[in-house]
């Protein structure tokens, strides 16, 4: 699915990440944790291609992430859903049509969009607010939004990059809660974030693995947390 | 080649979709829309002047191209006897259809420019002149001039060769001019667009970078942009050429003896060199956009 083979990145002469092995593996539930700074977002663009490791190999399903061409890379974010801290929506286009932008680019015809955007904003809790333009939402809602877009083609990695950092407590069990029922659904899920109570609310819901970067590196957790 | 066709069939066909990805205003829409209109504009002038151009100096070819004239220059008591030895000649040379002298009258008429109307032509020692007028075919002038020379010493055979060789080189060259005035508002159309193109996809990055995001290929988002700038072109270029279409109508006809400029305009149909002018200007922003949006593309992973 994803793999890391002993791979370093480097940017600006320095080195932001370096040995890392890992692989993902279907269906698990994991967590990345580390000080702000650390590299999580690094390490989460490796992971779905957005940067290319600078020693090392990644696989993406199977592919060299260096051997990649652009339409390779199109494909693969279509198995990869990915939710950015930011969110990055087109700001002119309602949330219906922001949701469904991975089945518009992929030329998925209009009734399917219509009968998959439904149900999914109705899972999120955002059925009404369909026809809301991106900067008319708050933080949760945008948040909840990116999850949906993230999950639309129904992806078998879901990368969330700090999802809960800009919501309230609440509002952060309301998310967690979603991605827990994605990887129930199979879905493998990696949550990048710093939100310690976060990641212990999760444990005692579901059978995740916490890995922690420090010193450049990324490592299994222990049980303390 | 297939990638163009899949491109222009994407570019006619349209795509409701992809269009919306790209927000609708900004200032690259006015700037696209004024620099092919303006540019189209122009063209219509470079393609009527050139035309204009062409046509005078192909008239004054054409009008000189199957005449010539005979000069005999000689005593006055010698001018009749040549005059008639001459006439043999013509009269018996293959090619041409017709030779007369040209009465005093004619000769006073060609002249008064320079010295009046009342030149005492019968008095004067002028040459006498003789029209002839040519087959299609045409005659052999070398051998004309050697049996002249022979027959009639004091004849001088003028084909207009040295007036209607300038006049046609002026005619290409002018057409070649306008050909040349037409490509470089090309290249300046491109470079506007181009320049607008990347305005417009560097005010979009984020645009580009949720799509790249989603799973967009390259295709898609280069053909939204496109679009629209092809679009926006062959506007552009459609209403600066009817503009400039009705601004060279409403020029003063042509008159005879008005002279050049207000023969500026197109006869016959010639208008219909009109037609390609848009669809240039569209053909122009598609490359420039394409290449602009492909070079933009690459800095995104």
């Amino acid at each position: 699915m994803i793999e890391l083979d002993n791979i370093a990145y480097s940017y600006g002469g320095g080195e932001l990440l370096s040995d890392i092995t890992l692989s993902l593996q279907p269906g698990s539930f994991y967590f990345l944790t580390g000080p702000s700074g650390a590299g999580k977002t690094t390490f989460m663009k490796l992971c779905y291609g957005a940067l290319t490791p600078t020693a090392g190999s990644a696989r993406l399903f199977g592919q060299d992430v260096r051997k990649m061409t652009r339409v390779d890379q199109a494909n693969t974010r279509r198995r990869i859903g990915v939710v950015h801290q930011d969110c990055q929506f087109l700001d002119h286009l309602p949330l219906n049509e922001n949701v469904a932008l991975p089945l518009t680019v992929s030329g998925k015809d209009n009734l399917e969009q219509v009968s998959n955007l439904k149900e999914l904003l109705a899972w999120v809790g955002l059925k009404n607010r369909a026809l809301a333009l991106p900067p008319e939402l708050s933080g949760g809602e945008r948040q909840r939004a990116a999850l949906a877009r993230a999950v639309i083609m129904s992806p078998d990695v879901v990368l969330a990059d700090e999802p809960t950092g800009n919501v309230d407590w609440e509002m952060s069990q309301r998310l967690l809660q979603l991605l827990i029922e994605l990887n129930k659904m199979g879905k493998t899920v990696l949550i990048a974030t710093h939100d310690m109570n976060l990641i212990r609310t999760a444990k005692s819901k579901v059978q995740a693995r916490v890995l922690r970067i420090a010193n450049r590196r990324v490592q299994l957790a222990g049980a303390d947390l | 080649m297939k990638k163009i066709i899949a491109s222009v069939s994407g570019l006619i066909g349209g795509n409701s979709q992809a269009d919306k990805m790209v927000p609708p205003t900004g200032f690259t829409v006015r700037l696209t829309l004024f620099a092919s209109g303006a540019m189209a504009f122009l063209a219509v002038f470079a393609l009527a002047l050139s035309m204009a151009s062409g046509r005078l100096a192909q008239r004054w070819g054409d009008e000189l191209a199957h005449s010539s004239t005979l000069r005999i220059s000689a005593p006055v008591e010698q001018i009749a006897a040549q005059t008639a030895a001459a006439m043999q000649v013509l009269s018996t040379t293959p090619g041409i259809e017709n030779a007369r002298p040209m009465s005093s009258a004619e000769q006073r008429a060609l002249l008064s420019p320079w010295f009046g109307p009342d030149l005492p032509v019968e008095n004067l020692p002028i040459p006498q002149l003789i029209e002839i007028e040519e087959t299609s075919g045409g005659y052999d002038a070398a051998g004309l001039r050697l049996r002249l020379q022979a027959e009639v010493p004091g004849a001088v055979l003028d084909d207009h060769t040295r007036w209607r060789r300038p006049l046609q080189q002026a005619a290409g060259r002018l057409r070649l001019l306008g050909i040349l005035s037409i490509l470089l508002i090309a290249a300046v159309t491109g470079a506007i667009i181009t320049l607008a193109a990347n305005a417009a996809l560097s005010a979009n990055s984020q645009v580009i970078r949720v799509l790249r995001l989603v799973g967009a290929q390259d295709d898609y988002i280069t053909m939204a942009f496109v679009r629209r700038f092809t679009l926006r072109a062959l506007t552009g270029a459609a209403v600066g050429t009817l503009v400039g279409f009705i601004a060279v109508l409403l020029l003063p006809s042509a008159q005879d003896n008005a002279g050049f400029l207000t023969g500026l305009g197109f006869s016959g149909l010639s208008f219909l060199w009109l037609f390609p002018l848009p669809i240039l200007a569209a053909l122009v922003a598609f490359f420039a956009t394409g290449a602009a949006a492909r070079r933009t593309l690459s800095e995104f992973r």
